[in-house]
């Protein structure tokens, strides 16, 4: 008989309170008794819809099954069988707008609680078993990844398991991409990453740190260097300003630079740490996504007393997990919203001292169907702050695209690649993620990762072996 | 990690060190940088590359040790390593062509005029050099210059080596004895960059500078190294570092470069007190 509780199992947390003066997770994951209690909400659907939501179709009702049955070895298999960073999706994913969202459960009271239920697993299995990689027979064909964020990752460990000699290229000198430097240690252990990066590892994947690949390599170096084939999934690297007067004064930050001084740099560690950051007593953050939620709560955590999100259109159009707004207004973000700068204001010496804003109206639906937000005359007022964080977006990296003439982009500086294949305008090179789409999720990146790792298998057995013939 | 194959000390606070990075090496142009970090916890720097030697393998930073990172580099020897060194970034500057150029380094920017003099040199262009130290005591490269410049002047604030003034008295004597050029390329304290542009502005002689602000990635991923540039903003890390010194605002890069002077201070004296073996308060 399943759980008909209209609610799902309560997530343990930090209390707000605490966890403001803290970078430790906030979500301390569910116990055994939780996870299968939950686990028994499921109603098992023969039809499983939740599983149209998961863009890396995890066996969700399989899983569940198995959690709810207390085999959550089992059930961690089925998960891994698709999605290679289940500790991490289950953390980061949008379920609300996935699998959640199609739960038939979630017709009348929650969605079976499916993100908690996977990171419980993962977490599980992490803590109870060793990651067992098993035998794999090398092919000996070489294959380079650029860029070791979620697509990356993916990709790479598809394709060492089907056998190919995977190097990843990485810019930075930790791989990880935007899991190290974007997203908060408080939402996603970094301990927990580099596991995941240890097992690619062990997988027989070679990770080159300090590889800026455009400058210190081409596309063509690499394959001059035996490369048969290449994966980009450079992701949506370059901080997008808004272009208004005060951008360039001192406490201007782009969310980018704020959140790799905090997470990669380690700058709440400061001096322990060399790298600093400034946060002053009251923190404008300007954007309604993730990312400008993980930089309020930074901000917080940080020590500013007043931390403001600043967004253009109302709370039901901010493109921020529910969770993370949530999260957001416990520890005491003040909401700002249908509200947008106009400038920032500077002392004499060129720090910045306020944002004026002005105040707006929703008025037609837009090109992306939202409804467009109209500035209302004679609004504009001054908010008091010392650090103001840009948090509207990112774009592609021109590196790659500037320095490889024969790779295609579009107008949006994102790479063009064939629906179905994943390849670019240049012959032997694949492309996903942020650095295709633009700034998205995690989870979408890891499915191109996944795609592109079985399209570039395709391409490799269609392709004549150079070793297995000059033998 | 990559080895210090060589090291140099040039004055009481400029060192030299040759590093052991073959990819760099093989592709690192005058002009472009590289990011170091020394160990685990250290913050990244820029720095700008000095020299290269493409058959060894080597590249070659020159820095003065004014803050935490700075001293710590200068603390290791040879056999020692770096832990990241990642590059070349920037763009390489644009010298073909070039017949005639007058090439200004002030303090350590000689150290990244030298690579633009060397290599306009071997271009077959005329050079004129002008270098200025506060006192002689702090004088680099000065035969490295002589060997690739046409005319090598090197320039004192307080005259101790024989001649007193800043490399703009000299440029300016220069251009109004006369001498013009293609182009005059100004490396070194902001101040002096500025002060070289608006001079050359009057005889309207195409100026090029190297910034060098504050940045993390240097991929431009963070933005942290925005110019404003004829009233564009531009992401020093790969826009530049070179750009027209006519354009640049110098004052707010001026501003810019002040961001986290308060914190510099910190980290020096955390570090200090770590090396007296006492604990930081």
């Amino acid at each position: 008989m399943p759980n008909m509780s209209l609610k799902k199992v309560p997530m343990p947390e930090q209390n707000p309170e605490a966890r403001t003066r803290n970078f430790l997770e906030v979500a301390l994951g569910y116990t055994g008794e939780m996870a299968k209690e939950e686990a028994q909400r499921c109603l098992n659907c023969k039809h499983k819809p939740c599983m149209q939501g998961c863009p890396v179709n995890v066996n969700i009702p399989g899983f569940i099954e198995a959690v709810a049955a207390g085999d959550f070895e089992k059930a961690y298999h089925i998960i891994k069988n698709t999605n290679s960073l289940p500790a991490i999706c289950g953390r980061v994913c949008p379920q609300e707008t996935q699998c959640e969202k199609f739960c038939v459960r979630g017709i009348k009271g929650e969605s079976v609680g499916i993100g908690r239920l996977e990171r419980f697993v993962a977490d599980w299995y992490m803590s109870n078993r060793e990651q067992k990689k098993g035998s794999i027979a090398r092919n000996g064909r070489k294959v380079a990844v650029v860029g070791s964020g979620p697509a990356g990752l993916t990709c790479a460990g598809d394709l060492a398991k089907m056998g190919y000699e995977v190097t990843i290229f990485e810019a930075f000198h930790t791989p990880g991409g935007v899991l190290m430097y974007g997203i908060p240690e408080f939402r996603l252990p970094k301990a927990l990453v580099q596991k995941e990066i240890d097992y690619l590892k062990q997988l027989g994947v070679e990770i080159k740190t300090n590889m800026v690949i455009g400058k210190v390599l081409s596309l063509n170096d690499l394959m001059n260097e035996g490369y048969e084939a290449i994966f980009i999934g450079t992701g949506a690297g370059l901080p997008n300003f808004m272009g208004i007067p005060g951008e360039n004064l001192n406490g201007v930050y782009s969310a980018n630079e704020f959140l790799t001084r905090v997470n990669l740099m380690k700058a709440y560690k400061f001096p322990e740490t060399d790298t600093p950051v400034k946060v002053g007593r009251n923190v404008a953050v300007v954007g309604g996504g993730n990312v400008a939620m993980d930089a309020a709560r930074c901000a917080k955590r940080l020590g500013a007393e007043n931390v403001y999100i600043i967004y253009r259109r109302s709370e039901a159009e901010m493109p921020a997990r529910l969770e993370e707004v949530h999260h957001a207004k416990e520890e005491g973000i003040i909401f700002k919203l249908l509200s947008n700068p106009v400038r920032i204001i500077g002392t004499d010496d060129g720090w910045v001292k306020g944002i004026e804003c002005i105040e707006m109206e929703l008025g037609e639906p837009d090109s992306s169907g939202r409804r467009r937000p109209v500035p209302k005359a004679g609004t504009e007022h001054v908010i008091d702050v010392e650090t103001v964080i840009i948090a509207i977006g990112q774009s592609p990296n021109p590196l790659i695209s500037s320095t490889t003439p024969d790779l295609k982009t579009n107008k949006w500086g994102c790479i063009v690649i064939d629906e179905n294949t994943c390849a670019t305008s240049k012959e032997g090179v694949f492309a996903g993620g942020d650095a295709v789409t633009g700034a998205a999720t995690v989870i979408l990146a890891m499915g191109a990762g996944k795609k592109a790792a079985v399209a570039i298998d395709n391409y490799l057995k269609a392709k004549p072996n150079k070793i297995k013939a000059a033998e | 990690m990559f080895q210090i194959v060589r090291k140099e000390i040039l004055n009481p606070s400029i060192k030299l060190m040759e590093i052991e990075a073959p990819y760099v090496a093989r592709k690192a142009e005058p002009g472009q940088f590289i990011i170091l970090r020394v160990d685990e916890d250290g913050e990244r720097i820029p720095l700008t590359i000095a020299d290269f030697d493409r058959d060894k393998g080597t590249v070659t930073i020159i820095f003065q040790e004014v803050g935490k990172t700075t001293k710590l580099l200068g603390s290791l020897n040879e056999g020692e390593s770096i832990l990241d060194f990642v590059g070349p970034l920037g763009k390489p500057s644009h010298l073909d062509g070039v017949k005639s150029a007058a090439v200004i380094g002030g303090g350590l920017g000689t150290a990244i005029a030298y690579p633009q003099a060397k290599k306009l040199h071997s271009l077959g262009a005329r050079v004129d050099s002008v270098i200025g130290f506060r006192n002689k005591d702090l004088i680099i490269l000065e035969e490295e210059m002589s060997k690739v410049s046409n005319r090598l002047f090197v320039t004192t604030d307080d005259g101790s080596n024989g001649t007193k003034g800043f490399v703009t008295d000299i440029l300016k004597r220069l251009l109004e004895e006369g001498n013009r050029y293609d182009v005059v390329i100004a490396i070194g304290p902001l101040v002096m960059m500025k002060a070289v542009s608006n001079l050359t502005r009057e005889y309207g002689i195409k100026t090029i500078v190297s910034m060098n602000p504050v940045m993390i990635d240097g991929t431009g991923m963070c933005g942290g190294c925005r110019v404003t540039v004829g009233g564009n903003v531009k992401f020093a890390c790969v826009d530049g570092p070179d750009f027209d010194g006519h354009q640049v605002d110098f004052d707010e890069a001026m501003r810019r470069q002040l961001m986290y002077r308060n914190e510099e201070k910190i980290s020096l004296e955390e570090h200090e007190c770590r090396l007296r073996g006492e604990k930081y308060a």
